[in-house]
């Protein structure tokens, strides 16, 4: 297990996409209290009804924030709102080395980008409630 | 004395280089109480109250035997002032739910302090809910300790209060309560308030004297006390536990059963109903047996000249800042503390790489949390046996983990 390797030390010291994107709809906000990690995630959808822009603010450990940052990437890279839907846990956990990689005690982190982009694109009327659980 | 102490425990045969310092979280398990309820299980496993066989017989003696122990341990009067417990939380569920919900009523009030863990607070909390009563929570100063402010604490007691819930050691600031001083003042202000004292930190650590100290009630856990898990204890003074109603009914607690009524049995077994964990019971005797070997007085100074290393070496790194006490004479070995540009999850899981067990989050104390305006914060507390070498690992694990991440 190396949770802590370069890739994520280096998205948790740069973090991509990162800062208040400002929208109408798409932005979520989500925390866990049990450590305090906050995270925020804005999109905006363009003409093509596609991802146009996304960021992501808050503060956290290494993994939420690299997790966050890595997932913005994730999402300009797949644009297309069918392919982003395809995002799950796994897909998550995958970019940050896999479940080998991510004790299950650091799963609320990993995923705290992830529920919020979920919100975001709730909110922002991209994604209808289908939770793929 | 304290490297001998490490060989107490089964687990440093396997992992010899395991740095364990969770002990406010559980402590570790010494042989002798594995053995005594491997004992039970192997010998005489079965179950007590009126087994007219041997095995029973033995399976009964072995059990009030512990509370005699226990009860010699924190200088109760009587063994059966001793009621066995899952856990401390079930032993405070119990007071606040028998105690409680007999004689708080709605306007009346509850007092608590604000380094409470929420085994101490949210039982309270509920049952306030549940009365209309209202809570009232002493306030900590700069040092970690309570306020002791004669204006704050007539604000803080009243004529109003019925019960008072405080900690004598926490589990986050290390902070050791001088709980005696607190009860007198406590009935001072107003005779008729009784304490509940949560011993759960200050039992494994100081010598505790229940009696001397005026509380009322004493919560505390096995598992911390180098016991078993899955059994804990509460004291109460004798007059109190007769006038308390039963916490469960069921098997074992009662005189006589009827149709439609039934007479409970007296002190201890009114508050044990069904089977009890008997060999939890037994284990925790263990403990309290290893407890009284290795020497209150020296388990203390062993945590003081701990303490005395422990701070000075965490004070050396930039950025670091424990809670609490610096005077090591004046705390607990219960370290939390918080590193600039290092969050608590990461450097657990950092140090966990080397081995070193520590924990982060808000251990169970988020009012105290909030309070220091802390989300959360990494605790690293000792054992008996903690050695120097333990702490000096920690501290280049803390270094390694800020070279890792600041910057």
């Amino acid at each position: 297990m190396d949770l802590y390797r370069e890739l994520l030390l280096d998205h948790y010291k740069n973090p991509r996409n990162f800062g208040k994107l400002k929208t109408g709809k798409g932005t979520a906000f989500e925390s866990n209290p049990s450590c305090g990690d906050k995270i925020g995630v804005a999109i905006k959808v363009n003409k093509k009804g596609e991802i146009g822009k996304i960021s992501f603010w808050g503060e956290g450990c290494v993994v939420s924030m690299a997790a966050a940052s890595m997932l913005t990437e994730e999402v300009m890279k797949r644009k297309k709102l069918e392919n982003i839907k395809k995002i799950n846990e796994e897909t998550v956990l995958e970019m940050l080395g896999g479940k080998k990689n991510v004790p299950p005690a650091r799963f609320r982190c990993a995923l705290l980008g992830f529920n919020t982009l979920r919100s975001a694109l709730m909110t922002g009327l991209v994604l209808v409630k289908e939770h793929p659980h | 004395m304290v490297r001998e102490n490490k060989k107490y425990f089964p687990i440093f045969e396997t992992q010899q280089d395991l740095v364990y310092l969770d002990s406010a979280a559980s402590a570790l398990r010494p042989k002798a109480v594995i053995d005594k309820e491997k004992e039970y299980y192997e010998e005489y496993p079965v179950n007590i109250h009126r087994g007219v066989y041997r095995l029973a017989e033995r399976a009964g003696e072995e059990y009030e035997f512990a509370r005699k122990k226990l009860a010699e341990f924190i200088k109760a009067k009587i063994p059966e002032e001793i009621v066995w417990t899952r856990n401390a939380t079930e032993a405070i569920n119990l007071a606040a739910g028998t105690w409680g919900e007999k004689y708080v009523k709605n306007g009346d009030e509850i007092a608590l302090t604000i380094m409470e863990h929420h085994a101490n607070l949210v039982p309270w909390q509920q049952l306030a809910i549940r009365k209309g009563a209202k809570l009232k929570y002493l306030d900590i100063n700069e040092e970690g300790k309570p306020e002791m402010n004669q204006k704050n604490w007539n604000k803080w007691i009243s004529k109003k209060t019925k019960i008072a819930a405080i900690t004598q050691a926490s589990n986050v600031l290390g902070t050791i309560n001088d709980v005696k001083a607190m009860i007198q003042l406590i009935k001072q202000i107003n005779p008729r308030v009784k304490v509940l004292v949560d011993g759960a930190q200050a039992v494994p650590r100081m010598k505790v004297d229940v009696d001397d100290m005026g509380a009322d009630f004493y919560a505390a856990t096995g598992h911390k006390m180098y016991g078993p898990n899955g059994v804990g204890w509460l004291w109460a003074r004798k007059e109190l536990l007769e006038e308390m109603p039963p916490y469960q009914t069921g098997g074992g607690m009662i005189e006589e059963v009827k149709k439609y009524q039934t007479i409970f049995a007296g002190l201890p077994d009114k508050f044990e109903a069904g089977t009890v964990n008997i060999p939890g019971v037994l284990g925790l005797g263990a403990a309290v047996k290893f407890l009284n070997g290795l020497g209150m007085t020296n388990i203390r100074k062993h945590e003081i000249e701990i303490n005395r290393y422990a701070l000075k070496r965490l004070k050396e790194i930039r950025g670091l800042k424990v809670l609490g006490s610096g005077e090591p004479e004046e705390r607990t070995g219960i370290y939390s503390f918080w590193v600039d540009g290092v969050h608590p999850h990461d450097l657990a899981q950092i140090l966990s790489g080397e081995n070193i067990a520590v924990r982060a989050g808000h251990h169970c104390a988020q009012p105290l949390h909030d309070r220091l305006g802390l989300v959360a914060t990494t605790r690293a507390s000792i054992g008996v046996y903690t050695s120097r070498a333990d702490v000096d690992k920690l501290i280049n694990g803390i270094d390694k983990a800020i070279k890792l991440l600041r910057g």
